[in-house]
């Protein structure tokens, strides 16, 4: 009984953040409500005796890639007076995608209500972190490999996008796009600036 | 009757076990504060605060009533919400991982059944002395201290003062980058423990021939220490709070209560990377060569354990005070050179080392 209260409880949360994560105007009040909820998830998957899929939860999308968004939002500084450019059709867009989640949300609980009910002896076992790890290098040891090579593909482009090119490079680059823009006689300024 | 203090009487052993952790953490940091202006004050060849009480002892209570009856300043350009939920944030995300610390071993000796009342010592065989035993104990303190870096980049935002601004952006980018080789330094305890339970990693220290994993771990220990300066905002990594460059960094525009909960919270954050390296790496609760001289299980034996645990804890803390009182403060790209450049190497290496060691230790 207290385990359906507290779903309900966090369930609650987790939508109430949710909806005011989209409604909000001010970029930084959304990120806060997507932060909350992330956090109502992670009670959720404790009280389904997840705790490491609760604590991951909490450690890398709470607490490593919500704090540089933040950050963004911060150093940003978005105006909040600028009014919003939204396209008609967008809405249109929106709502169909959202009826066929509707309608995909439904059919999972068809298909769950339907399928046999099979006793299953590891609920209390999963979530732990010695399962978690033992299943990850053997019986699903590809898919870790593939995403883990599909990081590290990321994180090479993200190094390459972001690298400060070398001196004589960044000169050669700023030379050639000034050219290309017919501002020659302000090659000097632009060597001092860099 | 009965049954009703049969369920109440869980809800009311972990509100009592709540109030005593989170009472005695609180009180062992307002007397850090006290601690760290008397040896600071000794290090610098003063006498430090010594008119509250005798010696000063009064000195933490003197400053709390001073910050409630202060006056609570709030800019006017300030982001309302915001400004109010960081050093909230802040705090509890301090507070949280009290749950979880291992303060000593658990007692089995005594007998419930003959001394509770209505048959609730039923099926009870031991006191643990921690308040939540989870699984994933290790995981869990770090991703809530990780949720804390909130409460610094949100104060230092909702000021809408540049020098918070800058204060809450430079703590924020170091505690991402300290957080990584933190998390590192970790590693390498938990594959030589088998597990992420902070009990569990106490009991594979007290199995294992070295006693504590600082000796095999050595430069796990090294990687933790210093990021945890780090994580703290504590000297030489102070940027956040640089006096000399931003005033007082993320917390120049807070004052009177909302100011003593970030304070508070640093110190909390303290006592929280000092149980971690206790935990971790010298043992815990554990005392080697105490279960020849006292029955394990036994009161006497747990409280000699806490008292231990404590004691840890306070020698990692007085070397906080310590390093405070001597080094100077790094510069800003010093930092980050030196958390990316040499502290995230060395703590993969590390973990590195300790794979294949293991590896061969095993098999």
């Amino acid at each position: 009984m207290v385990g359906s209260a507290l779903f309900f409880v966090f369930a609650g949360l987790a939508i109430a953040c949710a909806v005011s994560m989209v409604y909000h105007r001010n970029p930084l009040y959304s990120a806060i409500s997507l932060v909350g909820v992330f956090i109502s998830l992670s009670c959720i998957y404790v009280t389904l005796a997840a705790p490491f899929i609760a604590a991951v939860q909490i450690l890398i999308y709470a607490g490593a890639i919500m704090v540089l968004v933040v950050f963004v939002i911060m150093l940003l500084n978005l105006d909040d007076d600028k009014p919003l450019n939204r396209l008609r059709y967008l809405y249109a867009v929106g709502g169909g995608l959202g009826l066929i989640l509707l309608v995909q949300t439904f059919f999972i609980f068809y298909a769950v209500m339907r399928a046999p009910q099979q006793a299953v002896n590891g609920a209390e076992t999963v979530g732990k972190t010695m399962n978690i790890g033992r299943g990850m290098y053997t019986e699903y040891l590809l898919p870790v490999e593939i995403v883990g090579v599909l990081l590290l593909m990321a994180i090479i482009g993200g190094v390459v996008l972001a690298r400060r090119l070398a001196q004589p490079q960044l000169e050669l680059v700023v030379d050639q796009e000034l050219d290309e823009r017919g501002l020659e006689e302000e090659k000097g300024d632009y060597r001092v600036a860099i | 009757m009965e049954s009703l203090v049969k369920t109440a009487f869980p809800f009311i052993v972990y509100s009592i076990g709540i109030l005593l952790a989170f009472q005695g953490v609180l009180m062992i940091v307002a007397y850090t504060v006290l601690a760290e202006r008397k040896v600071l004050g000794w290090i610098q060849g003063r006498i430090g605060p010594n008119r509250v009480g005798p010696w000063g002892v009064l000195q933490p209570f003197a400053d709390l009533l001073k910050f409630i009856f202060k006056e609570d300043l709030v800019p006017d350009k300030s982001t309302k919400f915001v400004y109010f939920l960081a050093p909230l944030v802040a705090l509890t995300c301090a507070l949280l991982p009290i749950v979880v610390y291992p303060f000593g071993p658990s007692i089995t000796t005594i007998n419930w059944r003959e001394i509770l009342p209505f048959g609730l010592g039923e099926g009870i065989t031991e006191l643990p002395m921690t308040i939540a035993r989870i699984d994933v104990g290790v995981l869990f303190v770090l991703g809530i201290t990780s949720v804390g870096v909130y409460g610094i980049a949100l104060a230092g935002w909702s000021s809408n003062s540049k020098y918070s601004l800058m204060g809450g952006l430079r703590s924020s980018a170091q505690m991402i980058s300290y957080e990584l080789a933190m998390g590192a330094s970790v590693i390498g305890v938990v594959m030589l423990a088998g597990t992420l339970d902070l009990n569990g990693i106490i009991f594979a220290q007290i199995h294992s021939p070295f006693r504590w994993f600082i000796i095999p771990q050595f430069i796990g220990f090294f990687v933790f220490l210093i990021s945890a300066f780090a994580e703290t905002n504590r000297v030489p990594f102070d940027l956040p709070e640089a006096e000399t460059e931003l005033v007082a960094g993320f917390h120049t525009e807070y004052s009177a209560l909302k100011f003593a909960l970030f304070f508070m919270a640093e110190y909390v954050n303290m006592f929280t990377v000092s149980v971690m390296a206790t935990v971790l790496f010298l043992g815990g609760w554990y005392v080697p060569g105490l279960g020849q001289v006292l029955e394990p299980g036994s009161i006497p034996y747990a409280l000699v354990s806490h008292i231990a645990f404590i004691g840890k804890i306070c020698a990692f803390l007085f070397f906080y005070i310590w390093v405070r009182g001597t080094l100077p403060r790094f510069r800003f790209d010093q930092l980050m050179n030196f958390g990316w450049k040499f502290l995230l190497p060395l703590a993969i290496a590390n973990v590195i080392i300790t794979i294949v060691l293991v590896y061969f230790l095993n098999s």
